[in-house]
């Protein structure tokens, strides 16, 4: 894993050996590029990248591409999120192009929330690839330096490449060979789903490793500090593929008032400085939503600044 | 006491309620009937197991179409009783009987009536 | 077969209110099954707009019939001899019903009387659910006989997304996950292998994004 296929920096810093950390911004439901640019000046010493993400939840936002290109404009280093529900093959090939002009170095491929929980529910879902299917089209153009269609591209893509995993979704059997196939598919970093469940991330890991995945990606743990016991609830009994133990949610209720949310950063800092020493993890991906402000600390407290230059 | 039925209603025998179909309520009340009430036997207690509660829905279906095609839902009914119940039987005729005297005459009797007076 | 459903009467009713002659028109066949435009169905909404209509003073003629198919030159002829005597059709065929009758009777306005909501199957009573999306090149011998283009949400050939939760698709509770649909089936095949297989980007040009698709048989056609 040692050559570095892309300019990416996040590529260098993991291909380094040294423990990642990513964390996302989501762009506004407007076009003030300022909102998107705020937030990555806020958090861009403490990362080294910074997920845009593609219309999370269905909801119509700012392209996740044009947001991408107002944080590399500041010189801070995207990781393009798409999703393959709002575009064809034609689009998703184009897309990419667009990313590789403005040198966006990094991709995050995901099949995206169904159209139903945003705000265009009655619109139509493209899913004309799945996300496995994306993570090959992008390997493809950038290593064959072809379009799908067979042709040949002009100065290829050159794009790290990414993928999601959930060690919690359903059915728990699949979810390492899920892996496996992503990793065949050329995800050469994986981004988890929000992890509480400890045991149950370190057991997912641990056959993970035992077939060698680990060495073949770069498992970035995903980390999301809880805001209240309210927001812990929810996430546990509202969002697909959570897994939030209640412990935690006992000890978010147990804090004094006004200190929830401090309490909710201590276990996030605290989670994030047991997983380092695991076996497997190459990283953190922090995603503080509407919270950006906690990365600086939340980082800063795991140990994980200055961020390396590389 | 013996309860007498009222005179105005015409009774349809059916070896069971699972017999009678929506569009055999929607033909009583296109041929003018004001009302109709199915009388099945007691849920549970069907011979052919699920008659009276396929009669149930098939009531419920016809009473969304006439408040559809603006008769009104509230003029057929489903009532349960026992073999035997004679008395009972009467009783929901009555009950039956005030229902729709209440509610008046069908607007389709209403309308047929009104086009042979105008012939 | 194909599962239908039958319109709002209110919406019928707004479609044909202005024609005096009508036929309501059934179709033997799946529709039928799914108790959304067979014999009955017309008989039941021909007697609900007859009353509409009667009751708003303005009497129509409305004749029924049913077919033993509306999609088959054959049983559509039968119609011929009295075409002149509608001023508009409701079919309460499938889609394909409504317009090949459409096709046959040009001068003849008409009006779906049902909504075609998929290929389906009759699960339980009062229950039908899809099965198939007619993709044109099926890939069922890869997904353990269960459809992943037509009941996975997001039609995802190597599933299932992170959404799946207790065998339940993130769209609802009551849609089963295709995906952990697929699971159980190789399961119980003895094939988890398989799952580890990469499904190729599909071909969809088989599919409705290659236009209106045909099947030509040149060994049977006279
Ligand atoms: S794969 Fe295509 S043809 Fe086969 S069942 Fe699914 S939609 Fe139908
Ligand atoms: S939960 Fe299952 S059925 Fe629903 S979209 Fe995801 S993979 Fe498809």
């Amino acid at each position: 894993m040692s050559d570095l296929n892309t300019a990416s920096n996040l590529e260098k810093v993991l291909k380094a050996g040294h423990i990642g950390v990513t964390s996302e911004c989501g762009p506004p439901r407007g076009s003030d590029a300022d909102e998107v640019k705020k937030k990555g000046a806020l958090i861009r010493d403490y990362v080294d990248a910074i997920n845009v993400t593609d219309n999370q939840t269905a909801m119509t936002r700012m392209s996740s591409l044009a947001a991408c290109v107002h944080l590399k404009l500041m010189g801070i280093e995207p990781v393009l999120q798409m999703v393959t529900r709002d575009r064809n093959r034609v689009a998703l090939q184009s897309d990419i192009l667009g990313a590789a002009s403005f040198d966006i170095p990094n991709m995050l491929c995901l099949s995206g929330d169904h159209q139903s929980f945003g705000d265009c529910a009655q619109g139509q879902n493209v899913h004309d690839l799945d996300s496995m299917q994306l993570v090959q089209t992008v390997r493809y153009m950038r290593d064959e330096g072809k379009f799908l269609g067979g042709d040949d591209i002009k100065r290829p893509p050159k794009i790290f490449v990414g993928a999601a995993a959930n060690p919690f979704a359903d059915p728990f059997e699949i979810r390492v060979p899920r892996l496996a196939k992503k990793i065949a598919c050329g995800a050469e970093f994986i981004q988890t789903q929000c992890i509480y469940n400890l045991d149950k991330f370190k057991e997912w890991i641990k056959i993970a490793a035992d077939r060698g995945l680990t060495e073949k990606t770069f498992i970035m743990a995903g980390m999301t500090p809880m805001k209240s016991v309210g927001m812990a609830k929810y996430m546990k009994n509202r969002v697909p593929g959570m897994d939030v133990p209640d412990e935690i949610i006992k000890r978010l209720a147990g804090a004094e008032k006004g200190k929830q949310a401090q309490e909710g950063i201590d276990i996030c800092v605290e989670h994030i400085q047991e997983l380092k020493e695991l076996n497997g993890v190459s990283g953190f991906h922090i995603m503080a939503i509407e919270w950006e402000e906690k990365v600086p600390e939340i980082v800063e407290r795991s140990g994980l600044y200055p961020r390396p230059e590389v | 006491m013996r309860l007498k039925i009222p005179s105005n209603f015409r009774i349809i025998r059916v070896p069971c309620t699972g017999k009678v179909d929506v569009i055999h309520i929607l033909r009583a009340f296109e041929k003018g009937a004001d009302g109709v009430y199915v009388v099945g036997c007691m849920e549970g207690d069907c011979h052919f197991n699920e008659g009276n509660f396929r009669a149930r829905k098939r009531v419920e279906q016809a009473a969304k179409i006439l408040d559809q095609v603006g008769v009104g839902g509230e003029r057929v009914k489903m009532f349960n009783l026992s073999a035997g119940e004679g008395p009972l039987f009467a009783q929901f005729s009555i009950e039956m009987d005030n229902i729709i005297r209440e509610l008046g005459p069908s607007p389709i009797r209403v309308a047929k009536q009104k086009k042979k007076d105008a012939a | 077969m194909i599962i239908a459903e039958k319109k709002p009467i209110e919406e019928i009713i707004d479609e044909v209110k202005d024609f005096n002659r009508l036929l309501i028109l059934g179709c033997n066949e799946c529709v039928t099954v799914c108790e959304a435009g067979g014999k009955k169905e017309v008989e039941i909404l021909a007697s609900a707009l007859r009353m509409y209509f009667i009751n708003k003073g303005d009497e129509k003629v409305i004749t029924e019939n049913t077919l033993e198919r509306q999609c088959d030159h054959e049983y559509l002829e039968e119609l011929r001899s009295n075409i002149d005597d509608y001023d508009a059709i409701v079919s309460l065929a499938c889609g394909v019903g409504v317009q090949f009758a459409a096709e046959k009777y040009l001068t003849t306005p008409l009006i779906p009387g049902v909504n075609t909501v998929c290929l389906g199957a009759n699960e339980d009573r009062g229950l039908w659910t899809e099965r198939c999306q007619a993709c044109g090149s099926c890939v069922l011998a890869r997904t353990g006989g269960i459809c992943p283009v037509s009941r996975c949400a997001k039609r995802v050939l190597n599933g299932p997304c992170g959404g799946s939760t207790n065998g339940k698709c993130e769209i609802s509770k009551d849609v089963d996950c295709a995906w952990q649909l697929i699971l159980d089936r190789l399961k119980a095949l003895d094939k988890m292998g398989d799952y580890e297989k990469i499904a190729p980007i599909k071909d969809w040009s088989t599919d409705r994004a290659g236009g209106p698709r045909t099947v030509t048989r040149e060994d049977v056609k006279i």
